[in-house]
């Protein structure tokens, strides 16, 4: 553990970029659990009289075109963003981990329709075959976190596979073997455990995209209803006041939004420096 | 050659059997039962019965599929629920509104990203390649609805350069003369030009937005796949025996470094068609993404599942010519083929 915790330190002091995604990360992380108890108003109490105010000492980030408080909103709705994103890209790595670690231990058959589903996935532009799913099953939230966890699952299930099929014959996996276990337990108990490193890279490059998708989703009206407050929603409310110039309603959800997904992205790459160094761009 | 474009055709066979089946399933998943969706709210269950009868749906799976597939080579995608006309035709009409924003987007794109991505990796460590970092990782950490509405408020509230966010053209003009579709190509082609710079004027602000998210990809592989070919050894040989920088830069290392982005130009795509429908949704841009959305607010089905159809074959498509185009510029591929 203290190499790894050395080497870490040698990156972060490599690129300190890193070490401020880490730092945004908590603020996030702590905005989604305590963001209802620290927020200053009510995100759901509309006060007709203060509507479409811009930002001010009280409302921070101004208010919407019902007098809510836009900083109150942004502030909860890190907690349905975040929780979205997180399941699906749990969602995604259960189903594409498992599968493709099977499909690269046991190849065959089990290889051969693991493939043939990410291949067909892969053969849809991604956002558009999400709002098909969502489309299809319903406009729920918990049809938006399938359908992310659809369309990232061929991501997790190629590199699953790959470095399963690597380790399938390697000393440690022949000696778990050869001392009695059965398939499943060398498969989950000593494969999969190996590959958790790269998988949890994995996990986190995703899951910019996974906000991404989501917020996409909500902005074209999938998934999440008003008066919920969310930041793909909010800016699609916000859309339509600023041909008139009410700039603030739309600019504080996308601008977190795009901090959201900056800094997850930031801790990918981070991440990936730090566990495999190799592919360090 | 005639080999090559066979043989890739078959490879592009089973994404598309993938395809319909999926989008079959899709149709099949409609929350609740179609049949009482189709006949109204106020059906009684005879009349349900009845839609049902005549949707197909008291058949069995298989047979339900075999219906797809004939409907579907008749070209067949259904009517719109709200405007009773025939998918196909509405897909059709909207969809060269689409392709002229994403091409643009796409060259946009290119435009951008190649030549960044060659500078920061010639000029390794300076400013450019800071800059191109800096993009790369911006650029697909932006939701592209947001900058897209970003782009509308700066350059048509504020300093007003660019033209309202709403469609194609400005109502006072009338649209060109119907040859390709593009607004572009086709007021050209009349020598029309005061609707060709009216158009261009529309077109920016999207196609920016949409390339700018679409870039990230091509630059990283560019600068990423130059670094490894201006390291290998007959570039050493090639600058040794006394070429011109420039001639090693662009005769030698470029030509080969740009294999592996063609092969990226499948994920941009990706990326193009998606992003599409949230920028025609900003731009309020009459393509068939615009047409899918609203279709969904109205829970109008049909339409969207003609839209998510049309865009996967026209995603496997593109794959293919992307794959064609990689076996021109690489003869090796067309030896293995």
């Amino acid at each position: 553990m203290l190499p790894l915790l050395r080497h870490a330190r040698y990156v972060l002091s490599e690129n300190p970029v890193t070490g401020l995604a880490f730092g945004l990360f908590f603020m996030f992380l702590l905005a989604a659990i305590f963001g209802p108890l620290i927020a200053p108003y009510n995100p759901l109490q509309s006060n007709a009289a203060m509507a479409l105010k811009p930002p001010s000492a009280a409302h921070w980030f101004g208010t919407d075109q019902l007098g809510r408080d836009i900083f109150s909103r942004v502030l909860v709705a890190t907690r349905l963003d975040l929780t979205i994103a997180f399941a699906s890209v749990i969602l995604a790595f259960l189903l594409g981990a498992l599968s493709g670690v099977a499909a690269g231990y046991f190849g065959g058959w089990t290889d051969r329709i693991v493939g043939r589903s990410a291949d067909t996935i892969m053969a849809f532009p991604l956002f558009v075959l999400a709002m098909g799913i969502v489309a299809a099953l319903g406009n729920k939230v918990i049809n938006i976190v399938i359908a992310t966890a659809i369309i990232n699952f061929p991501l997790y299930a190629r590199v699953a596979r790959a470095e399963a099929n690597v380790r399938r014959d390697a000393g440690f996996v022949e000696a778990a073997r050869l001392s009695g276990n059965g398939e499943a337990r060398v498969l989950l108990g000593h494969v999969l455990p190996n590959i958790m490193p790269i998988m949890m890279v994995q996990m986190s490059l995703t899951m910019g995209y996974a906000i991404l998708n989501a917020a996409g989703l909500s902005f074209i009206g999938l998934g999440v209803r008003p008066p919920d407050a969310e930041w793909g929603i909010m800016v699609a409310e916000g859309a339509n006041f600023i041909q008139s110039g009410e700039w603030w309603i739309a600019l504080f959800p996308g601008a977190t939004l795009m901090l959201a997904v900056f800094c997850f992205n930031l801790l990918g790459d981070g991440l990936r420096d730090i566990i495999d160094p190799r592919k360090r761009t | 050659m005639l080999g090559l474009l066979l043989s890739r055709l078959a490879t592009a066979i089973p994404s598309i059997v993938g395809v319909v089946v999926v989008t079959f399933m899709l149709t099949r998943l409609l929350p609740g039962d179609p049949a009482a969706y189709f006949a109204g709210l106020a059906a009684s269950p005879q009349a349900i019965a009845e839609v049902r009868a005549k949707l197909g749906l008291d058949k069995s799976l298989p047979e339900q599929f075999v219906g797809y597939i004939g409907d579907l080579l008749q070209g067949n995608l259904g009517s719109s629920l709200s405007t009773g006309q025939p998918v196909v035709a509405e897909i059709a009409t909207r969809l060269p509104a689409s392709a002229e924003l994403t091409l643009f987007a796409l060259i946009v794109a290119v435009a951008i990203a190649i030549p960044l991505g060659v500078l920061a990796a010639v000029k390794q460590g300076t400013w450019i390649d800071h800059l191109c970092r800096v993009v790369t990782t911006a650029g697909v950490s932006l939701p592209v609805f947001f900058t897209g509405l970003l782009f509308a408020y700066v350059f048509y509230y504020l300093l007003q350069w660019a033209p309202a966010p709403t469609g194609r053209l400005d109502v006072f003009l009338s649209p060109p003369t119907h040859i390709t579709g593009f607004y572009l190509i086709d007021s050209a082609l009349t020598g029309n030009m005061e609707v060709f710079w009216g158009a261009l004027r529309q077109l920016a602000l999207p196609a920016i937005s949409m390339a700018i998210f679409s870039l990230a990809p091509l630059a990283r592989m560019t600068r990423g796949s130059m670094l490894a070919v201006l390291g290998s050894d007959f570039i050493r040989t090639a600058r040794a025996s006394g070429l011109a920088p420039r001639t090693v830069v662009f005769s030698y290392a470029f030509r080969n470094a740009v294999l592996p982005v063609i092969t990226t130009l499948g994920m941009v795509f990706s990326f193009l068609l998606g992003a599409n429908v949230l920028v025609e949704t900003v731009f309020a841009w009459p393509g068939i993404g615009l047409y899918a959305v609203n279709a969904l607010i109205t829970s109008d089905y049909a339409p969207v599942q003609g839209f998510v159809l049309t865009m996967a074959i026209l995603y496997v498509a593109l794959n293919l010519v992307i794959d064609l185009l990689y076996g021109l510029v690489d003869p090796r591929v067309r030896l293995d083929a």
